[in-house]
């Protein structure tokens, strides 16, 4: 595997990770925008956007948008989170050209003002699936009651007011302002020679605004709280909680990721065997939420909701315990051994690739190799996992719970 | 398409083993079937599949529970176990060099999982709340009570259970399913990636080679069909599910069937996709899939609509599955074949997609079609052939069903 990258003069950054032995080529752009970045008149803009560049430009119609994609056999989406608006595909590489050229079109869509209302309508279907969602609401809660009054709690979606209210002119002046070369990198991974990739970007994304938008990335201080959202006729209870950890471009990252598998993984961990195994909970997982800036451990319970407070004391005696003694020696190896494994399985598909190959570069400007990833997490030691638990312990300062509970149990 | 290299080896107590070289890769994926699905659960314990699938993680062989964890973890094995309408099936996948002790650990679940009474109880409190939280998913219901429908007792059961049934289901009945089911004669091992063939058969007939036992037979199905065509539910979204006849995988038809279901659901630029969220942004999310047992098939399709627009998205869904044989295209056809192609081709990176594939063609056909074959099948089809198809096995005899605050009509005369 072979690495490459470049700055076109307006500022997109390409990276590439060559691999000649592989039958298909993955590729995307990371738009460093999400709802963060938005003010509240335009929540869930950079989400509706997404949607609207697959309206197409003067050149390319909707229609002729799904249909291209479609002729050459591309397996293609797109996703918004808080940070980045990302559009990719995987495709043959005789196909690359093709969708290539068309998404670098459409990145740049005409925002029709048909084609706007047309599509609100779908993303207010999209908010209506989410809400019948408990576990997708509950995260969403989270976001807003952890970070209240920091950009990271803005929603993704926006609400159905956000939205109903939002005008095309907002959104073309949001597009305007963020869609700028400074703020996008284009990954590629696969089976693809550099030239080529080369020669793509240099027909078709040269002529993309420059600029770049500043973040405010200041780290959140959050107060916590709880925050009960009764749901009548719900069996289950949902509850998710978070407090601070490292953000995604400190180097503790990787013993992050490390503790909260020995700790949260859905199998073999030690919530694992607290909870699940004995059937007292259906779900008992901590995952590492790294974003810029500020990132959070988020806890995740379901369970019956008279067994919430006895599962929640349990959580909380089981993240005293690590935060004063650590891990053990057998736990971390075990977990060395588990996300090695992850990660080469992972890596063996170019769709598997690209969104470490692009998030490394979106959010530390470094490319790391598998073999890279696989050295550091073998280099981890006990006194690693000390380290981070010093300056992030565990906690659950912020809780959200959905379902049938009407106050939380003291 | 790239040259397969795929041998099959039956041993003499009937396991078949089957194994494809792939050389671009430096893992190993498994899938082991056998014939303990649903569909041979005594009729009114729904779940005993289900149960029995949580219940062999739970310790087998010298190792308890955590133990099997700890040694799977520490081989780097991903792996799950799941019960579905025919089989209970094992899948997993590691660095190509661990297949061997990851093997030996597959042969002590197999043959000789603990399955203890106080596991037992563990697994039954756990499924409870598996079942629980489906309740709080309309979506995920929706497909479960379209199921219960659209075919006939047994094949009609979920694979994860019923709560009904549940409290029914005592330790001695999971035993039993498990001496009945995990059986050689009709089990399927198959094996992608980075692997020698001979050294597998060699060592598998090690490990399974006591392995003995005679297919079970199919359970009786006596429990009464839901018949009702609205769950009432307080959601904001209404769940909209549709069902009707198709052909299976082993059937001459299939491909055309395939092609069907993709000129209405594959891709965005299907005619459902288009005509429902595109053109009347009336949803989020739709589609159609075919799904097939070994002997029927169904269309399974999903819509998810907020409340007041439900009737007129069944009303347009229905209209397009039921006019499929008019104006279909040569260039609706070549996107379905583009993107098969690239499916097919794709499937060449991922050793549990080839895993799973070797064991599902054994199962539904008796023998391996090579990516090349499917590729050749798909692109002989000519539009007349759809046509043809879709109106042989119509849109007719709708199953619908719906969950949310209201009902809706149904306008088709079923």
């Amino acid at each position: 595997m072979k690495f490459e990258q470049e700055t076109l003069d307006n500022g997109l950054k390409v990276v590439a990770e060559l691999n000649p032995n592989v039958h298909s080529v993955a590729f995307g752009f990371f738009v460093r925008t999400g709802s963060r970045d938005e003010t509240a008149d335009v929540s869930g803009v950079s989400h509706f956007l997404e949607h609207m560049v697959f309206k197409g430009t003067e050149k390319y119609s909707a229609e002729d948008v799904n249909r291209i994609f479609d002729e050459v056999g591309a397996n293609y989406n797109a996703s918004t989170s808080e940070e980045v608006t990302l559009f990719y595909a995987a495709v043959l590489p005789e196909y690359l050209p093709v969708a290539f050229e068309m998404f670098s079109s459409i990145l740049y869509p005409s925002l029709r003002d048909d084609d706007f209302k047309m599509e609100k309508q779908v993303i207010l279907e999209e908010i209506g699936m989410y809400d019948d969602m408990p576990t997708f609401t509950a995260y969403e809660k989270l976001m807003q009651t952890h970070f209240a009054g920091h950009p990271l709690s803005r929603s993704i979606l926006g609400s159905v007011e956000s939205i109903t209210a939002l005008k095309a002119e907002q959104m073309r002046a949001y597009h305007e302002s963020h869609y700028l070369a400074g703020n996008i990198t284009l990954a590629v991974a696969g089976n693809v020679e550099w030239s080529t990739v080369v020669d793509l970007t240099k027909k078709h994304c040269n002529h993309w605004p420059a600029g770049e938008t500043a973040r405010d990335t200041t780290e959140a201080e959050p107060a916590g709280g709880v925050l009960v959202l009764p749901k009548p006729g719900a069996f289950q209870e949902h509850v998710a909680q978070m407090c601070p950890a490292p953000a995604s471009a400190s180097p503790l990252r990787f013993a992050a990721d490390v503790l909260t598998t020995i700790m949260g993984d859905d199998a073999n961990s030690r919530l694992y065997w607290e909870l699940i195994e004995p059937g007292r909970a259906e779900a008992a997982e901590l995952s590492y939420n790294d974003y810029d800036g500020s990132s959070g451990y988020m806890t995740f319970l379901t369970c019956s909701p008279e067994d919430v407070k006895e599962n929640l004391d349990a959580i909380s005696v089981i993240y005293e315990q690590v935060n004063k003694n650590g891990v053990t020696a057998e736990e971390l190896e075990q977990t060395k051994n588990k996300i090695a494994s992850r990660i080469v399985l992972r890596s063996e598909r170019p769709m598997g690739r690209l969104s470490t190959l692009g998030s490394n570069w979106v959010y530390r400007k470094e490319y790391r190799s598998v073999e890279d990833d696989l050295e550091t997490l073998q280099r981890l030691t006990l006194q690693d996992i000390h380290d981070l638990l010093q300056q992030y312990p565990l906690g659950q300062l912020s809780t959200v719970a959905i379902g049938p509970l009407e106050s939380f149990p003291k | 398409m790239p040259n397969q290299q795929i041998e099959i080896h039956t041993l003499d107590n009937g396991l078949t083993i089957i194994t494809e070289k792939m050389t671009a890769v430096r893992s190993a994926a498994i899938a082991l079937s056998i014939p303990a699905g649903g569909c041979y659960e005594p009729s009114g314990k729904n779940g005993v599949a289900s149960l029995l699938s949580d219940l062999m993680l739970r310790g087998a062989g010298g190792n308890d529970s955590r133990a099997i964890s700890v040694a799977f973890d520490n081989l780097g094995v991903q792996y799950h176990l799941s019960p579905g309408w025919h089989q209970i099936t094992f899948s997993a996948a590691t660095i190509a060099d661990r297949l061997p002790e990851t093997l030996r650990l597959v042969a002590d679940i197999f043959l000789r999982p603990q399955l203890k009474q106080d596991s037992f109880e563990m697994c039954k409190i756990g499924r409870e709340q598996t079942l629980r939280s489906i309740e709080d998913e309309p979506r995920q219901m929706l497909m479960i009570e379209l199921r219960k429908r659209c075919y006939t007792p047994p094949w009609n059961r979920s694979s994860e259970g019923s709560l009904e049934n549940l409290p029914e289901i005592s330790h001695q009945d999971v035993r039993t399913h498990f001496q009945n089911c995990s059986v050689p004669t009709g089990a399927i091992l198959g094996i992608a990636g980075d692997v020698d063939a001979s050294q597998i058969v060699s060592q598998c007939e090690q490990l399974f080679g006591s392995w003995s036992g005679e297919s079970p037979s199919l359970s009786q199905g006596s429990e009464p069909k839901p018949t009702s065509n609205h769950i009432e539910h307080d959601s904001t979204q209404t769940q909209i599910g549709i069902a009707y006849r198709a052909v299976p995988y082993r059937d001459p038809d299939y491909y055309r069937a395939w092609t069907a279901v993709n000129i209405l659901s594959g891709g965005m630029s299907s005619r459902l996709f288009t005509k429902v969220r595109e053109e009347r942004g009336l949803c989020y999310a739709i589609g159609a899939s075919l799904n097939t047992l070994k002997e029927e098939a169904r269309i399974l399709c999903y819509a998810g609509t907020t409340n007041d627009r439900a009737q007129e998205t069944l009303d347009v869904t229905i209209e397009e599955l039921k006019n499929i044989d008019q104006n279909v295209t040569e260039s609706e056809l070549q996107r379905c074949q583009a993107r098969a192609k690239s499916a097919l081709i794709m499937q060449e990176e991922s050793t549990m997609a080839r895993a799973s594939s070797l064991v599902r063609d054994w199962f539904h056909l008796g023998h391996i079609t090579t990516l090349g074959e499917v590729r050749e099948r798909i692109e002989s089809i000519h539009t007349e052939d759809v046509v043809a198809y879709a109106r042989q096995h119509p849109a007719s005899d709708l199953q619908v069903l719906t969950i949310g605050p209201q009902p809706l009509q149904v306008s088709e005369s079923t």
